[in-house]
């Protein structure tokens, strides 16, 4: 039963993990418009162009 | 003279370079828009951001600095087909914003520290009974309290500073006895941690704050939302003054940018945003946003011109004055501070409920301790036991009882078309039996509307709308909307204060005032009719058309007052406005009770009449001149076309053309605070239930957890009934 004496600090680390990367995301935005990703979700394209010059030829459809 | 538009007032100045603004947009609603938006967007060359905001219906822009006008990106959106405006977030909404993402932090600790405190202390519970060696268990409460305390320490903070300020002001809310219970709790733990014993109760008081905290911050969130809309329809409604920026030279300002001292332009048909003294020119205005009284007055070099009110006629320049130096703003204002203060004397119904709930928990436990001590057990178990009444009495449930009902109802409204300014409306609507209406812009329209085009044929309708567009005149405005008319016709000319003509296929067309189209018979015909009308006559070689315009009532006006009665809530109407219009008025609705001519005064003194008399008034009113009633009332409601303080003094805004909202926020309020009371007894029989286990001494940290989450899941999906309330149609 040694084993849980690494076992159970390894569960924590990994909770810490999940919780670190939860501050991130919110910090970094991702709950700000709940709606917006829903929909961003389903639509055709890649979402938000990353680089506006590529798209300039495409912007008139 | 053309005029420029300036939004640099809106701009913020990232740094490295960066300009940013945040532009609200109407007529965003699906996935489509999204991109729509954001690839025409991108494309303008510069830009380095171009974020939809879909819940907030906004728009987040970058561009390398100086590189590109704000304006540009207005214009790219109308032609993409949306309206957009600059937006500048108030204080207040910023705050909300804030303070939304520290609790949706601190749930997330909180929830991290439950999850893993319970991967501990399930072992621990299933180690009890059977194998679980004693150095084992001490571990796990170890690493436990290693988790609990500092996620407590962090996750408790809302509570424990709100308990922190009630007690220091000498008042008891909610957030005390859970505070107290929480830190007991832990305390308590760490003692029989060290004392190695077999249960410990780490779990319990976190597990506590996240409920708590879902709670707090649906109600947050609520909030914050309620605030974005109606920031947004601020902006959309576009406050700008056209400032002169040298003697002949003009620019378009957002209101906010325009200092005291400035002198503004303001054209016929055109509201004005800010309060001045007119310096140039004659024209007549409509004050009916502010007085109620829809005769319009008027206006010379000298006279005062306050925020709201429409220019009918001439072009005025007006110097712009601080707000607070008119002699009606300031008694509105001090009538306002006045009334705001006696409304913060109402107790809401969860600070009720606590203020009886504390004492009552505290003492069980203390009666509970002395019981055990008299019974002979010893001093160690009856501290425990009676701290397992605090635990298991924390007001879990009774914390989510109202807030839950509150965000399932608040949702409910919006989508009924009513925004909640504040959450404890709810509970005050429900008491209503006495409804007071403003009339100018409450129960009619806030826009002219054409009452006699069915009596004109259909293509002088069409002609007259699209000759009214080269006119601003307001009543012009009102034909040319409802006409539909899009393309104004070439070669008209204006005669100011008198209409507009031109040449059509070699016939002369007229718009204007009977006299200027040598219509007044007619003209004189319809106003012996309708008296509150304004005419506007159509003239076409030798024909001649009269339309009447006014502020007609809302379509479901009628309907909405005879449900209001059926309903036992008695109805009156409190207006500024003249006998003659507010009798009319009255006599169509059918509301015995009118009042005409009113000030603001005397609208609070008839209120404070129907209080003495142990009524709950809720009034329901747009202009400047309701706002301290609105404040002075039980409850208030505002249509979104209200003038900014009102609006900002109403607890409740309503948005569309109907008046069904007021019935809508009736019903909705009236099943949501049935859930609350029903939560509340939930809560509270749960306590019943759970109390003389405690008291007893049989509850277990198991026993305390399962009761918690069964508690506050139970309460959570009572709330979810608020979601769907019967609406008859009207």
């Amino acid at each position: 039963m040694e084993v849980i004496v690494f076992l159970v600090p390894l569960a924590l680390l990994l909770g810490l993990f999940g919780l670190l990367g939860f501050l991130w995301s919110l910090k970094n935005g991702q709950y700000d418009d709940l709606d917006g990703a829903a929909w961003r979700a389903i639509s055709d394209d890649d979402g938000t162009p990353a680089r506006p010059v590529e798209l300039r030829s495409e912007s008139r459809p | 003279m053309q005029a420029t538009r300036d939004f640099s007032h809106y701009v913020k100045h990232l740094g490295s370079g960066l300009a940013h603004i945040d532009l609200a947009v109407e007529g965003v609603s699906c996935a489509g828009c999204i991109s729509k938006i954001e690839r025409g967007l991108s494309a303008i060359p510069d830009v380095t951001l171009a974020r939809v905001n879909l819940t907030d219906r906004r728009v987040a822009l970058e561009w390398k600095e100086g590189a590109l006008d704000p304006a540009r990106f207005i214009d790219r959106l109308a032609e993409l087909g949306y309206k957009a405006y600059p937006f500048e977030a108030v204080t207040a909404e910023a705050v909300e914003a804030e303070n939304s993402r520290f609790l949706l932090r601190c749930l997330g600790v909180a929830a991290f520290a439950t999850m893993n405190v319970m991967m501990l202390s399930i072992p621990v519970w299933s180690g009890n009974v059977s194998d679980m060696l004693p150095e084992q268990r001490d571990f796990f409460h170890w690493i436990s309290a290693l988790i609990a305390l500092p996620a407590a320490a962090y996750a408790g903070q809302p509570f424990f500073r709100s308990a922190f300020n009630a007690l220091r002001t000498g008042n008891v809310n909610m957030d005390v006895p859970i505070s107290i219970g929480v830190i007991l709790a832990l305390a308590t733990s760490i003692v029989e941690t060290i004392g190695h014993a077999e249960h410990a109760y780490f779990d319990a008081p976190i597990m506590l704050l996240t409920f708590l905290l879902v709670g707090r911050y649906l109600d947050q969130n609520m909030r914050r939302r309620t605030r974005a809309v109606a920031g947004n329809l601020a902006a959309l409604k576009a406050e700008t003054a056209t400032k002169f920026v040298g003697p002949d030279e003009i620019s378009v300002v957002p209101a906010a940018a325009v200092m005291a001292g400035d002198i503004v332009l303001l054209r016929p048909g055109e509201r004005s945003a800010i309060d001045g003294i007119v310096i140039e020119g004659r024209s007549e205005i409509d004050q009916s946003l502010i007085t109620g009284e829809t005769l319009h007055a008027s206006v010379e070099p000298g006279s005062e011109v306050y925020a709201g009110s429409l220019n009918v006629s001439g072009s005025l320049r007006i110097r712009v004055s601080a707000a607070s130096e008119g002699t009606l703003l300031a008694e509105i204002q001090r009538l306002l501070d006045h009334a705001v203060q006696v409304r913060s004397r109402y107790v809401q119904l969860a600070d009720r409920a606590s203020r009886l709930y504390a004492p009552v928990v505290h003492a069980t436990a203390f009666l509970t301790m002395t019981g055990w001590l008299i019974a002979g057990a010893s001093f160690h178990d009856s501290i425990i036991t009676a701290i397992t009444v605090l635990i298991i009495t924390c007001p879990c449930a009774l914390g989510l009882a109202i807030p839950t009902v509150q965000t399932v109802a608040s949702g409910a409204m919006f989508r009924a078309g009513v925004l909640l300014n504040s959450g404890d409306a709810i509970e005050r609507v429900v008491a209503v039996d006495r409804i007071i209406f403003d009339k100018t812009g409450t129960l009619t329209l806030p826009e002219f509307d054409v009452v006699n085009s069915a009596a004109v044929p259909a293509d002088v309708v069409e002609l007259a709308g699209r000759l009214a567009l080269a006119s601003h005149h307001p009543v012009a405005a009102a034909l040319a909307r409802a006409a539909g008319a899009k393309s104004p016709l070439p070669g008209i000319t204006e005669q100011p204060g008198q209409g507009v003509r031109g040449i059509l296929k070699g016939e002369e067309v007229r718009l204007g005032s009977p006299t200027f189209c040598k219509a007044d018979g007619l003209a004189n015909e319809i106003l012996s009719r309708d008296p509150e009308a304004s005419v506007v006559a159509f003239a076409r070689g030798e024909k001649r058309y009269v339309f009447a315009v006014c502020q007609s009532m809302r379509p479901d006006a009628r309907a909405v007052i005879a449900a209001l009665q059926k309903r036992g809530v008695a109805v009156e109407i409190i207006s500024g406005d003249r006998e003659p219009a507010v009798r009319a008025a009255a006599e169509m609705l059918q509301i015995p009770e009118w009042r005409a001519g009113v000030t603001p005064a005397d609208k609070i003194a008839r209120i404070e009449e129907l209080k003495r008399q142990g009524f709950k008034v809720m009034m329901v009113g747009d202009g400047l001149n309701d706002a301290p009633s609105l404040a002075a009332a039980h409850v208030s409601m505002s249509p979104i076309s209200a003038a900014h303080l009102s609006q900002a003094t109403a607890d409740l805004v309503f948005l569309g053309n109907r008046l069904a909202p007021v019935i809508a926020s009736l019903d909705h309020s009236r099943k949501a605070l049935h859930l609350m009371r029903q939560n509340l007894y939930l809560a509270l029989g749960y306590n019943f239930l759970a109390v003389p286990i405690a008291i007893l001494g049989f509850v277990t940290p198991p026993i305390a957890a399962a009761a918690m989450s069964g508690s506050s899941i139970l309460v959570m999906l009572n709330a979810l009934r608020g979601r769907h309330v019967p609406q008859e149609t009207l």
